[in-house]
């Protein structure tokens, strides 16, 4: 009890000094406050930054070509919170955009802090644009206010199915870890591989805490596969890659956006070869469809693009476009323009199917060669 | 009440009244009061209220029958998902809340006494172990089975409702007045939790709580005066494992999507550490337990964060690490200085020595 | 049948690091009637410092043979684990040693997490590549059976370690004052034996096999991480218990029991269940088979004292 004392009284005060910030913009200029989620602690910290950098690009874009909607001259807000990539920190600071009034959400990176959160901003009337979770559920709730600028497992997983059949081999085992974003995409990978004629002789499954995969590496083996594909992160693909050369199987190794990293390489140590695959959601960067992206990227931030920043550059241009063509910024009016809008983006051409998955997203395929993921086709 | 009343310092011994009103405004207001900053401190005093539950729960087993159990997740697993089955349209069911906790926490207690019946003439350190396993085991099953839907868990749990009424949408009292539905989840949880202190109140001192006492205490005596001990350690299990079923069918209720992830022994160990935390055997310092460690992260997250750029300009360690640190701190510097907790237990139905004193080495 | 005579070399190989961090499980339980849950994150310790140094080493003499940066790595980590073994036992549980059985558990939890959140600071949250300090090709002994370099030298060197330490308690002055102080503290100091000391000798030799265990699991698997004590410390934990806790054949029997339970269960698991199960349930046979064995042999497959004793 005595402990609660103290934020409550916290509580008050920093009430009134907020109430009193409020009110201040001028007539004819108008404050507008978009959100950004994602995890700016903890180890993809890199990413939840990249992302927020694409925003925060993206905004500052449009302030500076002097934007005005109803009227108004435009001044954007950008809110950025961290979610830690944790369920349950993704739905207070939700909650939080949703005390701040913003008008629109571009996240959260990840699909499970997403999928909870996605409820707390729907039920606000608040719109939700995520770059970057690819878990097919986010859009399939029903929700209306859900969009995202990113290709999901679905698409992802028919993609990597039907790339490790008609390239690498007709006979496939799978290898899942067991948590939401794995079993997923391999169950979509399985899909992928028998659509396109092949057959899945094998689907095992160990956990994201696992080091050991001696034992279902040697059940793999006895089904002799041409292709293993372990749908997890690399902390475990780059040893699992390992355990399996030690055992002595040949055979082509896959995997998704999860391991398409640096991390994936340093672990798998000299059991990389040109024999490892990887599939990831998206343009390669030197592919992207804003040839000049990364440039202004670069010049602004001083670093390079990480992943997903393209995506959630088009996730916040999707907003601000769907405002200008209902010309209004808030939440109810303008969206039933966002269901419409259609661009240009950095990434790629954006608009969104009835569900809010963008259209057409692409989805590529990398080979190891010469020290380093080379992208394929 | 009159505990954590008693706990203020200085007011609880002169102003013995004026504390305990203290007390019970903070408790009323404590929603309104966050709601002026923003519903974010609503939703973690919800959230705090489910491990008051939780923690109340655990009590009864560890405080009051001295019996550790380390998976004590799985009971509100248990709950949850009972609530995710009958109230969602993962199957189609949508029973009411009235039908749906009940039975929630009656397959909890029967999780419970199928836990307590192997484990029975286990004591101490193995009881713990093979808690921990029977917690672990929950979790993998709810992880890959198909009827809980594996590690992708279920949505669009149904929210509290009255006669047709959701709670989640909150009350519109007049047009320009609507009680938000944090606040209100906040009043219904503490309805909960209020009834559970009551029954654990009356548990606690009838002729039960006294086998318990006497279990913890020394087993052989209290099997020598007769007490069925077997029943006994049961009924802990059962009692305990149902209030873990209820908090884990609100928790349902008020996240509306449950999976796997939620129930790690992470999250057992952290009910149990609030209930230590607080003072093992007592029910205010259980609660202040659970309420102390649950805001933790929030307060520590507004506070730590500005402060440090503040003071070096950059982050050091971020929130998260920083909840670990202060957590792990908290547990070894508790036990060495004050082993009973911050508000321990008195010792009316507790031998003084089991306090502070241990067995003699083997 | 390789495929049987795989597994079971994968699974004594899993075994032989458990056992090992077993056998300081078990000699701290006997002692202290104590579950010194760090113990596993002390092995997470004796990883980490071995793979820092390994780095430096690389750094500054690239061309050092690998086998005298395993030895350099190895002359720093076990040290320091057991210096952190010592300290532990100084600083936390020593004062404990006569409070309510919760209390010390509950602290060791706490030293548990601390440790993992202070090497997470040192280290980071990412998995770290541990350095191959052995030659990387597999051997081929018998047709369609692999085993690396890496595990042949963790099967040697648990078997010995595990026999020294036998030796050592049986057959030494040591080993007969702490065989005494398990017996009973107060009687034993009675008869001359500083029971303080013998009781920090049995942290640090814990600590120091730990510290082994630690190296030879990340060698193996190429990775280190600051979580990584977790799991074999549960596993290493439930092996002694299997066994017998206090008992040191006990867990070195519990270990290999344990590793080949759960790598067969891991490959047949289908078979053994009639096609109702599968690989994701490998994790539930540690604890499964612990529940059974608990329920009918209280005492452990070689146990000698009773689970009663609280």
């Amino acid at each position: 009890m005595i402990k609660k004392k103290t934020p409550a009284w916290m509580a008050l005060t920093l009430g009134a000094s907020l109430s009193l910030g409020f009110g201040q913009a001028t007539a004819q200029e108008q404050v507008v406050k978009i959100g950004h989620v994602g995890p700016l602690t903890g180890n993809i910290a890199h990413l939840g930054k990249d992302n927020e950098n694409g925003v925060r690009l993206a905004l500052e874009e449009y302030q500076a070509k002097g934007l005005s909607i109803g009227g108004k001259k435009i001044k954007f807000e950008l809110v950025a919170e961290d979610d830690q990539a944790d369920p349950k920190t993704g739905n207070i600071v939700a909650q939080r955009l949703v005390d701040a009034g913003v008008k629109g959400v571009v996240g959260h990176l990840n699909s499970g802090t997403s999928i909870p959160a996605s409820r707390i901003y729907n039920d606000a009337g608040i719109p939700m644009v995520s770059p970057s979770s690819t878990n097919p559920k986010l859009t399939q709730q029903g929700f209306a206010y859900i969009f995202r600028t990113m290709t999901n497992d679905i698409q992802q997983g028919s993609v990597l199915g039907k790339y490790a059949t008609t390239k690498l081999g007709k006979k496939v085992s799978i290898i899942d870890d067991r948590t939401a974003y794995g079993q997923g995409l391999a169950d979509e990978v399985e899909k992928g591989v028998k659509a396109s004629g092949g057959t899945v002789s094998a689907r095992e499954f160990t956990t994201n805490q696992s080091t050991d995969f001696m034992a279902i590496l040697t059940k793999v083996k006895m089904q002799n596969p041409d292709v293993v594909i372990y749908t997890g992160m690399d902390a475990q693909g780059g040893p699992m890659l390992k355990q399996m050369r030690a055992l002595g199987i040949g055979a082509k190794f896959m995997t998704g956006d999860g391991g398409c990293t640096l991390d994936f390489i340093k672990l798998a140590g000299d059991a990389m070869s040109d024999k490892a695959f990887c599939s990831q959601a998206g343009l390669p960067l030197d592919q992207l469809a804003d040839k000049t992206f990364r440039d202004r990227y670069k010049k602004r931030f001083g670093i390079e693009v990480q992943v997903y920043a393209p995506y959630a550059y088009d996730a916040a241009s999707a907003i601000v476009e769907a405002m200008k063509a209902a010309g209004s910024v808030e939440p109810a009016k303008y969206l039933p323009a966002l269901k419409k809008v259609a661009f240009k983006g950095a990434g790629g051409d954006v608009a969104f199917d009835d569900k809010g998955d963008v259209k057409g997203g692409a989805v590529t395929v990398y080979q190891f060669k010469g020290g380093q993921w080379e992208s394929l086709k | 009440m009159n505990e954590l009343a008693e706990a203020i310092p200085y007011l609880g011994r002169h102003h013995p009244k004026a504390a305990r009103a203290l007390v019970l405004g903070l408790i009323l207001l404590a929603p309104v009061l966050a709601a002026s900053v923003g519903n974010t401190w609503v939703r973690v005093l919800d959230a705090a209220l489910l491990y008051v539950m939780l923690a109340l729960g655990l009590n009864l087993v560890v405080g009051f029958a001295g019996l550790l159990d380390l998976g004590y997740i799985a009971f509100y697993a248990v709950g949850a998902y009972t609530w995710a089955f009958l109230a969602s349209p993962h199957i189609g069911v949508h029973l009411p809340f009235w039908a749906v906790l009940p039975l929630g926490a009656a397959f909890a207690a029967l999780a419970g006494v199928l836990l307590g019946f192997p484990v029975l003439r286990l004591r101490g350190d193995y009881l713990a172990i093979v808690t921990l396993g029977f917690g672990e085991i929950v979790r993998i099953f709810m992880g890959n089975l198909s009827v809980t839907n594996g590690p992708q868990g279920i949505n669009m749990l149904d929210s509290l409702s009255l006669f047709g009424w959701e709670i989640s949408r909150g009350l519109q009292v007049t047009e320009n007045f609507k009680i938000n539905a944090l606040v209100l989840f906040y009043y219904a949880f503490l309805l909960f939790v209020v009834g559970s202190v009551v029954v654990i109140r009356r548990l606690q001192f009838s002729r039960i709580g006294r086998g318990w006492a006497a279990i913890r205490d020394d087993e052989l005596a209290a099997k020598a005066i007769g007490i069925n001990t077997r029943n006994m350690k049961l009924l802990a299990f059962a009692m305990g494992a149902t209030f873990g079923g209820v908090s884990g069918g609100l928790f349902g209720s008020f996240q509306g999507f449950v999976s796997p992830e939620s129930f790690t022994l992470l999250e057992s160990i952290a009910v149990l550490t609030m209930v230590v935390f607080g003072g093992m055997g007592n029910l205010g310092g259980v609660i202040v337990g659970a309420i102390a460690l649950s805001l933790l992260p929030e307060v520590l997250r507004h506070i730590a964060l500005p402060l440090q750029q503040a003071l070096f300009g950059k982050v050091l360690l971020d929130p998260e690490v920083l909840r670990m640190l202060l957590l792990s701190l908290a547990m070894i510097f508790m036990m060495l200085l004050r082993p009973a907790g911050l508000l321990p237990a008195n010792a009316r139905y507790a031998r003084a020595e089991y306090l502070h004193d241990k067995q003699e080495a083997a | 049948m390789e495929n049987l005579l795989q597994q079971i070399v994968n699974g004594l190989v899993v075994g032989s690091v458990y056992a090992l961090v077993a056998l300081g499980y078990t000699m701290v339980y006997g002692i202290l009637g104590l579950i010194n849950f760090a113990h596993g994150d002390v092995l997470m310790v004796g990883a980490l410092v071995a793979l820092q140094v390994a780095t430096l080493l690389h750094k500054f003499w690239p061309g050092l043979h690998p086998l005298l940066i395993l030895a350099i790595s190895l002359g720093v980590a076990i040290p320091v684990c057991m210096l952190l073994g010592y300290v532990m036992e100084r600083t936390a549980y020593r004062r404990l040693r006569n409070a309510p059985r919760l209390a010390p558990l509950i602290t060791a939890i706490g030293v548990s997490f601390l440790l993992q959140t202070v090497a997470m600071i040192i280290w980071g949250r990412n998995y770290h590549s541990f350095p191959p300090l052995f030659p990387t090709i597999p051997l081929e002994p018998f047709p369609g059976v692999f085993i690396t370099p890496v595990q042949v030298t963790i099967l040697v060197a648990s078997a010995t370690l595990m026999v020294a330490l036998i030796m050592l308690v049986n057959r030494t002055p040591l080993g007969r004052a702490m065989r005494a102080t398990a017996e009973n503290h107060r009687v034993a100091s009675l008869m001359g034996v500083d029971t303080n000391k013998i009781i920090s000798t049995t942290f640090i030799l814990g600590s120091g096999l730990a510290a082994v265990a630690g190296v030879m699991h990340a060698s193996n698997y190429g990775v280190a991480h600051y979580s990584m004590g977790f799991l074999p410390g549960l596993k290493a934990f439930t092996a002694a218990v299997l066994g017998g806790i206090g008992n040191l054949g006990g867990a070195m029997v519990g270990g290999i029991v344990l590793g080949l339970v759960e790598t067969i269960g891991a490959g047949y698991i289908e078979q053994l269940s009639f096609g109702l199960l599968n690989s994701s349930y490998q994790d539930i046979f540690a604890f499964v088979i612990l529940g059974i064995v608990l329920i009918f042999r209280p005492t452990g497959l070689l146990g000698e004292r009773v689970s009663d004793r609280a």
